[in-house]
């Protein structure tokens, strides 16, 4: 059971910092990124070809240290970020979303065809972990990622809070709210936009490459589109403008999903196995669209913020 | 090589452009992008494998592989995913529309609409590939190196003719042209007294119903299974995008056009990045023309 829980803390936190990507692109900037699961599947397919244990037939698999696989990763989903974001970011909202869309379904195609670089719909095997070696047991492995994952988390949050104070959050809000009063105040949307875009989507393949060298091995079926719409229910769930909104959705979503694997596990026969995931995905949806009728704002949503002036 | 695929590209055309019809009037009408449309498709497939679980496909008729009662199985599955799209409209974006929700909200509510709808079908008859029926059909070669099955053609002229009586619709009856007007301009339909409630409704049965055959055609060629609407969602987005929101020669267009452009490309790239070609297409048109090739609109 405590093993259990370890893991399944180690996971939330890594879907917490995916919601907190997101959150940076939707929430603060209003930036809408229906492709979630491409940035998270570059970060994590990036660490595994550096760090993968060598094999021949593989282009990749170079077999690199841990944590130069998870900065490459970062470095590499930024980039990919900034590409992506240059040619998308200046459509409007539905139009973002579809085009991301896009480019997730892309991206999963790549890693399940380019067999050579990604190993096709095996995937790679053998993925670095960090200090592995240092660990006789699974579970004091995972024990150590956790701490590890804790120290992360807490790095990213305390680093976004101060951004968002900035006043480079604070312009971010300003066009969500009033592009045209932003840009008479002389800042430039589409630059703000597009940082906006590619530091959330760094986040989102950091949160790829931790993923990967937690469980030691990437598959393309890990990164379907689904991916995509379970962490926007988590965002939406928990509350979009709010990075205690979206740790907290991410936890909750993630635990009836969890929840509701393991009943289902209990009481549909495992000839029924395809029906039982089925159940999970529907619950999902049907707590995305009950937040959106009952509580739009999620279970914590946005604080308002008045000016620290207004009564003096 | 280039007839056979540009023979597929305008069979698949047609599919995707009766697709694409709905997703455009929701986005021109309703102002968002469903991207729940795709299981519309999923479910008039699976509907119309109710009718004939029960009324079988028929015999064969003349060429092709199934009976009449197959076309009945599309008319009801049409019925009834036309009051399926009403009725999620009514527990879900209606609500959200009255309460004053911004379009993009729609969209997660999109999101929610399509995993619950999917998963549904995935409940019921679980992943495997299903059939209307086993019928083997021979191929008949149209012109010099051209082969199509005679279900396609049919499928091509059943498609064009729903197309051709929409188009009748929305030009000749009261009704049809208080749907444009909505598409044009809703505040302006509703200053000249359109009653919103009634287009919107309508909207969505139309966008149901076409979707449905859209849905069939798919299954007829030649399996169903619980991703086929899901896989042809890209491709649906590109062509009402192509041919610019809430236009019906636009959608038509658009569909034929990316049906092509999807067909000819697998002369060059491998069958495995099929599914990337609609959002390459996308892509160019979002970057050089993104009120469509025949959007005047930006």
């Amino acid at each position: 059971m405590i093993s259990y829980l370890v893991f399944f803390a180690c996971v939330v936190l890594i879907l917490g910092l995916l919601t907190l990507g997101l959150n940076l692109q939707w929430g603060f900037t209003g930036l809408f990124n229906a492709g979630v699961v491409g940035f998270y599947a570059i970060g994590a397919y990036t660490h595994a070809i550096l760090t993968a244990a060598p094999q021949p037939q593989y282009l990749g698999n170079l077999g690199l240290p841990w944590i130069v696989g998870v900065l490459a990763a970062m470095a590499a989903t930024a980039l990919a970020g900034w590409l992506i974001g240059l040619v998308t970011i200046r459509l409007r909202g539905d139009y973002l979303a579809i085009a991301t869309f896009g480019v997730a379904v892309s991206i999963q195609l790549v890693a399940l065809n380019w067999e050579p670089l990604t190993g096709g719909p095996q995937g790679l095997t053998r993925i670095a972990k960090p200090l592995a070696r240092l660990f006789e047991t699974p579970f004091a492995f995972n024990l150590w990622f956790l701490g590890l994952m804790i120290v992360i988390m807490a790095a990213v949050y305390w680093a976004l809070d101060r951004i968002l104070m900035s006043p480079w959050g604070r312009v971010l809000k300003a066009i969500r709210e009033d592009e045209t009063a932003a840009v008479a105040l002389g800042k430039s949307a589409r630059r703000f936009r597009l940082e906006a875009f590619v530091l959330g989507s760094t986040l989102m393949g950091l949160a790829g490459a931790l993923y990967v060298s937690f469980i030691g091995f990437v598959s393309p079926f890990d990164f379907l589109p689904i991916v995509t719409f379970q962490v926007w229910a988590m965002l939406i769930v928990g509350g979009s403008g709010n990075n205690r909104g979206a740790l907290l959705g991410a936890l909750v979503v993630w635990a009836i999903w969890a929840g509701s694997g393991v009943a289902v596990a209990k009481l549909v026969p495992p000839s029924r196995a395809a029906q039982g995931a089925a159940i999970q995905v529907i619950l999902i949806g049907l707590l995305l669209m009950l937040a959106l009728l009952f509580r739009p704002r999620g279970l914590i949503g946005e604080a308002a913020v008045v000016s620290r002036h207004v009564n003096d | 090589m280039i007839a056979q695929a540009i023979a597929d590209g305008i069979l698949t055309g047609a599919i995707i452009a009766l697709g694409a019809i709905g997703v455009t009037f929701t986005l021109g009408i309703m102002r968002f992008a469903n991207f729940a449309h795709g299981e519309l498709l999923t479910w008039g497939a699976y509907t119309a494998l109710i009718v004939v679980a029960f009324a079988g496909p028929g015999t064969p008729t003349g060429p092709l592989s199934f009976g009449w009662q197959l076309l009945g199985a599309a008319l009801v599955a049409a019925a009834m995913t036309g009051l399926a799209a009403w009725a999620i409209d009514a527990l879900v974006f209606r609500r959200l529309r009255r309460r004053g929700a911004m379009p993009l909200t729609m969209v997660f509510a999109a999101f929610g609409a399509a995993l619950v709808m999917r998963h549904l079908i995935v409940l019921v008859w679980g992943h495997e590939s299903r059939y209307y029926t086993r019928e083997l059909q021979i191929a008949v070669e149209l012109l010099p190196g051209v082969r199509v099955l005679p279900d396609q053609l049919f499928i091509l002229g059943l498609a064009l003719a729903a197309m051709l009586a929409l188009h009748v619709f929305l030009t000749r009856s009261r009704t049809g042209m208080a749907m444009r007007a909505m598409a044009e301009s809703p505040v302006l339909a509703q200053v000249c007294g359109v009653e919103v409630d009634g287009v919107v409704r309508l909207t969505w049965i139309i966008s149901g119903a076409l979707a449905a055959l859209a849905g069939v055609f798919t299954g007829l060629t030649p399996q169903i299974h619980p991703e086929i609407g899901f896989n042809l969602l890209l491709s649906l987005f590109a062509a009402a995008i192509l041919g610019g929101t809430g236009s019906l020669a636009g959608a038509v267009a658009g569909g034929f056009l990316v049906g092509l452009a999807e067909s000819l490309a697998l002369l060059v790239v491998s069958p495995g990045y099929k599914g990337a070609m609609p959002f390459l297409l996308l892509l160019a048109i979002l970057v050089m023309r993104p009120q469509g090739i025949f959007g005047d609109r930006a």
